[in-house]
């Protein structure tokens, strides 16, 4: 993954912000790297950015050797849905699906039968610790709970990328360190973890930290 | 987890929301629905009405005037009833009815009358090859004679016989008299009237109507041919024209098939009618393009304040890897279903308003129109997912970030 001088800057009441300035970096593949900075530094924004999500106003972004935004739309889709998994810090779960149906969407999405969804989607929520909350909605779970229904989803097109944007930043610390735990298995398997956040013990679990400072990269 | 269930769930997770959508449809499709239908009506009453005016198309005799039909119905020259078979057979078009008819001057207790003959409708339904020819029933809609509608106001068989010469059933020895040769002889319904030598049995007097049939008896075409004893001959053929096809040239047609004959067209007549029913198409038109506008407007508001508020789940399931074409479809899918209920349960509700207030507010009545299911079920779906479409297809297209807000 590699971010080549890109900048990013939107308008906010009339004044242009600069959230990436020139922002230019490497991440070897298999890494884990923690994101940090104070708020505003432009941090979420480098992470959509890397993401496929956002596309940055100079600068280009490439994967595997391809400049994501110089894809389609629908090809940047095909990507987050087959190298990427983002992990939110607000969980981004779909209110009205179980459990079970809100890991099954990646698979869905993947164009996999309903059969194949179940036992996979089964699979993964038990090896985050939910095999007995299949059929429990987002608002049913708690908060650290949604969070691993939200984990298990990122694993469900087994992807090589995991971003994290502050994915402890809602969670007490037991169930933040039970998180941090999973997303470092991730890793040990061999995928690379972004993980943008605030807190430092959670930092600390990375094998390298960037600091952003208005929208400029720092290795930390 | 597939699309379908995707969008089940969504719908009936926010039911209120479903509710309110499901409700703008239905009273949007509703009103439509109920107003086409009570104007229909209310466009078929108003073309029996014109019917009422009579005819607007004469068949006369070559050296007979306007003014002569006009003021005594009586002249020397006929034409061969031949002639009347000629029209049913041809395949003209508009041709909504006809009547023969001969007349003859009589006197009864010294005073003048006319003897007019008429085919009564039997006759001509009696023969099945001129039935077939189409003459009795309405070739084309916006005016002249109407079909019968079923349990609507049917004016009485007097009345009928009286301004378009149409009666259904005429024996060989009945007669029915005008208002004045009734008050002068003194004849009531059920008494025997002697013309020409002939008894006939008077079945109904007809009521007053300031013209020249109040001093006309009728009687069956065929026993007034036998009475003149010039064989089957005739001397006018009135005839209700669809005002569209006499606009397209019925008349110039009508003279090409019988060239011994004079066509006139009773021009007022047919001004009202081609005005009248150019007005009600009109008003018509404006009325459902109105409804259409409103009803579509309040369905698009629900559909595009549903893609607004669900921007946040758009995005989360393009960070999933959703391409542009899941979400349209996601949408789209919703929009069909709802658009398909609130067409179907819009109609049924709008053909029971219609049905219970057509009589009370237009004093017609009104009968469901089945074919407005299909246009009640097109314009639902078809506003609906238009005005899904377009928020949905822009939401497709952003970042999904922006979708998500996350910045």
């Amino acid at each position: 993954m590699r971010l080549e001088a890109v900048s990013k800057s939107y308008l906010h009441r009339g004044r242009t912000v600069a959230a990436l300035d020139q922002a230019s970096l490497e991440i070897a593949p298999g890494d884990f790297v923690a994101v940090v900075g104070p708020s505003g530094s432009g941090k979420s924004t480098l992470l959509l950015v890397l993401g496929g999500m956002l596309s940055p106003s100079t600068g280009r972004v490439f994967l595997n050797g391809r400049s994501l935004y110089d894809l389609t739309p629908n090809e940047r889709a095909n990507i987050r849905r087959t190298k990427i998994g983002f992990v939110f810090q607000t969980f981004n779960l779909v209110p009205y699906l179980t459990a079970l149906e809100n890991v099954q969407i990646p698979l869905f999405l993947a164009g996999l039968d309903e059969a194949t969804q179940k036992q996979r989607a089964t699979a993964l929520l038990g090896r985050v610790g939910l095999a007995d909350r299949l059929d429990h909605k987002p608002a049913e779970l708690s908060i650290g709970q949604q969070q691993r229904v939200a984990l298990a989803r990122v694993l469900a097109n087994d992807p090589e990328i995991i971003l994290a944007d502050e994915p402890t930043g809602n969670l007490d610390p037991e169930t933040g360190q039970q998180i941090l735990d999973l997303l470092a298995e991730m890793n040990r398997e061999g995928r690379t973890v972004v993980m943008v956040t605030h807190d430092p013990r959670a930092a600390a679990r990375a094998r390298q930290t960037l600091r952003l400072q208005d929208g400029r990269i720092t290795v930390g | 987890m597939h699309l379908r269930k995707l969008v089940w769930r969504e719908m009936f997770e926010r039911k209120n929301q479903l509710a309110t959508s499901f409700l703008a449809i239905l009273l949007g499709i509703a009103v439509v629905v109920s107003i086409r239908n009570i104007t229909f009506y209310s466009e078929k009453a108003v073309a029996r009405q014109l019917d009422a005016l009579g005819a607007n198309v004469l068949v006369l005799p070559k050296s007979v005037s306007l003014q002569d039909y006009y003021s005594a119905d009586m002249q020397n020259d006929e034409f061969p009833e031949e002639y009347v078979q000629r029209l049913a057979l041809s395949d003209l078009q508009g041709l909504d009815n006809l009547s023969p008819k001969l007349s003859l001057p009589v006197k009864l207790k010294d005073r003048g009358f006319t003897l007019t003959g008429i085919l009564p409708k039997s006759e001509f339904q009696a023969k099945a090859m001129w039935a077939g020819a189409g003459i009795f029933s309405r070739p084309a809609e916006g005016c002249g004679t109407v079909a019968d509608v079923p349990g609507a106001f049917r004016p009485e068989s007097k009345e009928m016989l009286v301004r378009q010469r149409v009666i259904e059933d005429l024996g060989d020895s009945e007669a029915l008299v005008g208002a004045d040769v009734a008050a002068i002889l003194g004849t009531k319904e059920g008494d025997s009237l002697d013309v020409l030598g002939r008894t006939f049995n008077v079945t109904a007097v007809l009521p007053q109507t300031g013209t020249v049939d109040d001093s006309r008896i009728f009687a069956h075409l065929h026993t007034v041919q036998e009475l003149a004893g010039k064989g089957p001959v005739i001397n006018a053929i009135e005839i209700v024209g669809c005002c569209k096809e006499i606009s397209g040239g019925l008349v110039q047609k009508i003279n090409k098939l019988l060239p011994d004959a004079k066509v006139v067209t009773v021009t007022q007549v047919v001004d009202t009618q081609v005005k009248t029913n150019g007005m009600m198409a009109r008003l018509s038109l404006i009325f459902l393009g109105i409804i259409v506008l409103v009803g579509g407007a309040s369905i698009a508001n629900y559909m595009y304040a549903n893609v607004f508020e669900r921007r946040r789940e758009i995005g989360t399931l393009m960070a999933l890897g959703a391409g542009s074409s899941v979400i349209l479809k996601l949408f789209l899918l919703k929009a069909l279903l709802l658009g398909l209920a609130g067409g179907v349960c819009g109609y049924i509700l709008g053909t029971a308003l219609a049905v219970a207030l057509g009589p009370r507010l237009a004093g017609i009545p009104v009968l469901p129109m089945p074919l407005l299911v299909i246009w009640a079920i097109g314009i639902s779906v078809a506003i609906a997912l238009a005005a899904s479409y377009f928020p949905a297809r822009h939401a497709a297209r952003l970042d999904p970030c922006t979708t998500l807000q996350e910045v």
